[in-house]
């Protein structure tokens, strides 16, 4: 990302803190189907939505995409490459000028497929991986998937694609895994991509227990200082700017006004994170469409007014964290006007301690195939020793999760700001 | 796909004439516009309407400098649009128009 002068004094973070004619970054999920059932998946997919929208009304939307200039999709699930429409949405996207980059476990990356990919220059994709071994990703993705996604990744570099992705969601198990994560991407040709673990879908189960512990979070803020320019992170990791120096990126919570989520029935949240009433704008289906939802809805407007520090205000690094993720504080519990739950000074720990037991917000609606699942970490992990002889143990059925994150200026090469104000 | 580098242009030469790479799509914005390149998945940011205006001529102008001029850029800010533009053809986004 560059920005070009010349221009007003007006900072670009406070520009887009108002919000935009169309978003910067639409992540669409495009199915809630899923052939895995990973213990942290944000949209707790699983089942197929009944409701998922059709192909005609997938490609209206992005005929609509193509009007209001969004130039790409995230376009996750589930697995979207399980909707027998996939490759047709993808192309019709394309024609229309409408990048694609989507998110997959690899399970459909056939040879054929790669292929295909390495000679298209709109789609880009990007692969789920949450360990450096199969022992720490199969914890999290379930047996085989391992094996699963290394297979995809080397079918990629074989077919001369270059620079997908490989995607890591940060957790306690695989912090230490970094420079590993980052030799297996140079080794595919492949960019690194890192992004935070939320207690959104099926992660709010298993968050406490995957989370990386405080000592983790600057061991990761100190990572990403020196090797931060080598991945990308959509902006995921802003709430540890109160380490110190800001990290590469804008540093903004972008929900509902830079970034948002179009989910398989068409629904509109304001972030990848929020799949929850309290965060649904409205949906593609109304009259009026998603350019409606964008610019009018109730929920977006508020969001582009100027929001309250709270308790956060005397914290003279507010300026840094801005207060964190709003779907990390909501899924915990905590106050929206208050400190993240991974608030590097310690706040959120005190705030979560405080909290108690309370019941936390379910995130809506639920279709993991299976009832829900919960690592319970056994004795070390708690001082971040990798721990993935995590047990399993169900739990009563409740929402659905997503395999795939996406956040502000997510896959945008960090690019000098050389008259950034 | 590969990304692609941005070519390795020759620097900003005002007197030359200019246009928008074909992979490029520029949306306005009330702060000016987003560029965004798909050949090489970068996004930039322009930060004026003035800005966008010049970028917009670029390709009707015989050269850069003209192409300020044009869109109304006062004289003592010329060298501020023409780092600018500099910007923009270092990243791909416009390139040398063949005349």
């Amino acid at each position: 990302m560059t920005v070009v002068a010349p221009g007003t004094g007006t900072r670009l973070v406070d520009r887009f803190e108002r919000g935009l004619d169309a978003p910067i970054c639409l992540t669409w999920e495009l199915t809630y189907a899923c052939n895995l059932a990973c213990v942290h998946c944000l949209s707790s997919s699983g089942r197929r939505d009944p409701r998922e929208l059709s192909t005609a009304e997938c490609k209206a939307l992005i005929d609509e995409f193509e009007r209001m200039q969004i130039f790409y999709v995230n376009i996750g699930g589930g697995e979207p490459t399980i909707r027998s429409d996939f490759w047709e949405l993808v192309d019709y996207a394309t024609d229309h000028r409408v990048g694609v980059k989507f998110s997959t476990n690899g399970s459909r990356i056939t040879e054929a497929v790669a292929a295909r990919l390495a000679a298209s220059d709109y789609v880009d994709v990007q692969i789920s991986l949450d360990g450096a071994d199969a022992e720490v990703n199969d914890a999290v993705r379930g047996e085989g998937s391992f094996a699963t996604a290394v297979t995809a990744m080397e079918r990629l570099a074989a077919a001369g694609f270059t620079g997908f992705k490989l995607s890591v969601v940060v957790t306690r198990h695989n912090v230490g895994q970094l420079d590993r994560f980052l030799e297996m991407a140079d080794h595919y040709g492949a960019q690194l991509r890192l992004t935070r673990l939320r207690p959104s879908g099926r992660g709010a189960d298993v968050w406490d227990e995957l989370h990386p512990t405080a000592a983790q979070q600057r061991q990761l803020y100190d990572w990403l200082v020196r090797r931060g320019e080598e991945v990308l992170t959509g902006d995921s990791f802003f709430h540890l700017a109160g380490f110190g120096d800001a990290l590469p990126g804008l540093n903004l919570c972008g929900a509902g006004r830079v970034v948002c989520l179009v989910d398989p029935v068409g629904d509109v949240y304001a972030c990848p994170f929020a799949i929850h009433d309290e965060f649904l704008a409205g949906n593609v289906r109304a009259s009026g469409g998603f350019t409606s939802v964008w610019r009018q809805s109730d929920l977006f407007l508020e969001l582009r007014q100027p929001q309250s520090a709270g308790a956060c205000g005397s914290c003279g690094h507010y300026d840094a964290c801005r207060g964190g993720c709003m779907a990390a504080k909501f899924f915990t519990g905590l106050p929206l006007d208050g400190p993240d739950p991974e608030c590097v000074l310690g706040h959120g720990e005190h705030a979560l301690d405080a909290r108690g037991d309370i019941e936390t917000p379910r995130p809506a609606p639920d279709h993991s195939s299976r009832p829900r699942q919960v690592a319970v970490a056994l004795t070390s992990s708690r001082h971040g020793a990798p721990d993935p002889a995590a047990i399993r143990m169900p739990t009563a059925d409740r929402r659905p999760d997503r395999s795939c994150d996406e956040h502000p200026l997510s896959g945008y090469a960090p690019g000098p700001v050389p008259t950034a104000t | 796909m590969p990304p692609l580098s941005p070519p390795s242009a020759a620097p900003f030469d005002p007197s030359r004439p200019y246009a928008l790479h074909p992979q490029v799509a520029l949306r306005p914005e009330s702060f000016g516009a987003l560029a965004y390149h798909f050949g090489t998945r970068r996004l930039s940011f322009l930060k004026s309407r003035t800005l966008l205006a010049v970028v917009e001529s670029l390709a009707d102008q015989p050269s850069g400098l003209e192409a300020c001029r044009s869109a109304g850029v006062p004289a003592e800010e010329l060298g501020d649009y023409e780092r600018a533009l500099g910007l923009l053809v270092d990243s791909g986004m416009i390139c040398e128009r063949v005349a």
